[in-house]
């Protein structure tokens, strides 16, 4: 299949008085129709300069920017306009049209559209009920919750019909539940109008929660794209590996021993590998973690364990996990 | 004092003096606000950087507003002659008036559209949205309470300026002020000047800032 995104050696460098920053340092990836696409990093990695290069918010200094078969970089001004069209975003800030009532917010794409002001209206309604908000229509966005103005803002981007839905931050100023819901409905809009998603996270938990695919950035560059499953089971990189390890944080502070994290889905969850490996070797081991997610509808899980001290019992445990198909990582730890 | 011409003079000085503010602020307007447009957009932070045409502004702007009103009446003398054919009463001051007021409105305009959040422009561009929609629908929509607030700031410096106009025969109630009070030393009808100039000042600010605050959706 055609991606319906696809980046290639995309640089972006700011010029500033205290020197260039490259905040895209040679990006290629694409994005299949339909998926929903995860772009993480720590912040300033570069993730936000690289999904306003999307839609050209941000001009990159060099390199392709295809949207279908079209190379964006290549449009003229009203051709671009018309593009934007059909790729919305949504931000962390929302940024709503503050002085409008929500209903005049979600009309506001169709008026620049050109969209008749009946139709628009009706449209409008049909999107607010789509997001749960249809009683608020009167309301003003100050009047509202953080989760009920980013659905504003959800109504407001479908309503020009788009192809593509680039999220910026879209649940980094909400509370968890919120985040959950917001997540929830992303989801939805992706299989009811087969709306490709591009979200843009610092949080591992939402690319879990949502994504299929998902690039890693660190300070510019792409550290790997996978599968979010793929990632998730072998990070390949150290930045990977941080973000993953986000509970690491506490983890970290046992040092002196040796860690490893296993990894694994639906089957292998019903083994008692853990006991198996205590009877099988008579030493105990410590778990320091554990969690079982859902990644797109299957269980995951994983456990960080503290090995025994001895060198020799420790390598036959991890034989023995990557024997029954485990995924196996050392993690370094901090002495 | 309070005899039947007095209270007439004074009724024609309030009404000349409204006159003078009201239609120099319309002037003012119409010459500041895309002046101030145009500074806002073409800033390097705006949405259609321009170093040059902002640059031009910018310059024209400091020009006009650093010149003393007193002097830049008597330097646009000429000017006034051309426009309304004398440079005295009411409607010469009106010119000397709007040639100071616009530089200073296009400085609200512009501060008020640089408030305007802008993650609200960037969520405009990216739905697409031309130059001219975002101007009309986003700064100057978003602005409004604040273009209003302006509006009022405007309205009572050019009150303000109307009445130093007095000096050079300007008309209004400052020219009252002077002739009677300064000239005369009829402190009582400079008093009673003062006191109506300060009367139509507290009025005009009370009603546009409550015609502001009404409009502003922003409070819960």
């Amino acid at each position: 299949m055609e991606p319906i995104i696809r980046v290639e050696h995309l640089k972006k460098v700011f010029k500033s008085a205290a020197g260039d920053v490259t905040a895209a340092d040679d990006i290629s990836f694409s994005i299949e129709k339909g998926d929903i696409f995860g772009i993480i990093g720590l912040s300033g990695a570069g993730k936000s300069t690289l999904v306003r290069c999307l839609n050209l918010l941000e001009r990159p200094t060099s390199g392709n920017i295809f949207i279908g078969k079209k190379n964006i970089l290549k449009l003229s001004q009203r051709e671009l306009r018309q593009e934007r069209q059909k790729i919305g975003m949504i931000f962390q800030h929302f940024n709503l049209l503050m002085q409008r009532n929500v209903l005049d917010n979600v009309c506001f794409p169709l008026e620049i559209a050109g969209v008749k002001k009946k139709e628009a209206r009706e449209r409008a309604l049909g999107l607010l009920k789509t997001v749960g908000l249809e009683d608020k229509a009167k309301s003003y966005p100050a009047q509202l919750s953080g989760g009920q103005k980013q659905r504003v803002a959800i109504a407001r981007v479908l309503a020009a019909n788009p192809e593509i839905l680039l999220c910026d931050e879209a649940t980094s100023a909400l509370d968890p539940q919120t985040t959950k819901s917001i997540l929830a409905l992303l989801k939805e809009i992706n299989q009811k109008y087969g709306i490709t998603i591009v979200v843009i996270t610092h949080e591992m938990s939402v690319v879990q929660e949502i994504c299929s695919h998902v690039a890693v950035l660190d300070q510019g560059k792409l550290a790997e794209s996978n599968t979010v499953e793929e990632l998730f089971r072998s990070p390949r990189t150290e930045a990977a590996r941080k973000l993953i390890l986000h509970a690491g944080t506490q983890i970290k502070r046992m040092n002196g021993k040796r860690l490893i994290r296993i990894t694994f889905s639906g089957q292998s969850a019903f083994e008692p590998v853990i006991g198996n490996v205590v009877l099988l070797y008579k030493t105990p081991l410590n778990i320091l973690y554990a969690d079982t997610k859902n990644l797109g509808g299957k269980a995951e899980g994983e456990m960080i364990l503290q090995l025994p001290e001895d060198r020799a019992t420790a390598d036959k445990m991890i034989q023995y996990f990557r024997d029954e198909k485990l995924g196996v990582e050392e993690l370094e730890y901090v002495g | 004092m309070w005899d039947k011409e007095m209270i007439i003079m004074l009724a024609e000085g309030t009404a000349d003096t409204l006159y003078m503010t009201l239609v120099s602020t319309l002037f003012g307007y119409i010459l500041g606000l895309p002046m101030g447009i145009l500074l806002a957009v073409t800033d390097k932070e705006g949405i259609r950087p321009n170093s040059f045409i902002y640059k031009v502004l910018d310059f024209t702007a400091n020009l006009i507003r650093s010149i003393p009103f007193l002097i830049l009446l008597i330097l646009v003398i000429p000017v006034t002659k051309a426009i309304v054919g004398k440079s005295y009463g009411p409607s010469g001051t009106v010119v000397p008036l709007v040639i100071a007021a616009a530089p200073f409105i296009a400085r609200l305009v512009e501060s008020s559209l640089k408030e305007v959040d802008h993650g609200v422009v960037e969520a405009a561009m990216s739905m697409g949205a031309g130059t001219g929609q975002i101007i009309w629908k986003v700064m100057l929509a978003e602005a409004r309470t604040s273009l209003l607030v302006g509006v009022t700031i405007a309205i009572g410096t050019i009150l303000g300026y109307s009445a130093m106009a007095g000096v050079v025969g300007g008309g209004g109630l400052g020219d009252i002020a002077i002739r009677y009070g300064y000239y005369r030393y009829e402190t009582d009808v400079m008093v009673v000047t003062i006191v109506i100039l300060v009367l139509l000042v507290q009025i005009l600010q009370g009603l546009g800032m409550l015609l502001s605050k009404k409009l502003d959706r922003r409070r819960a």
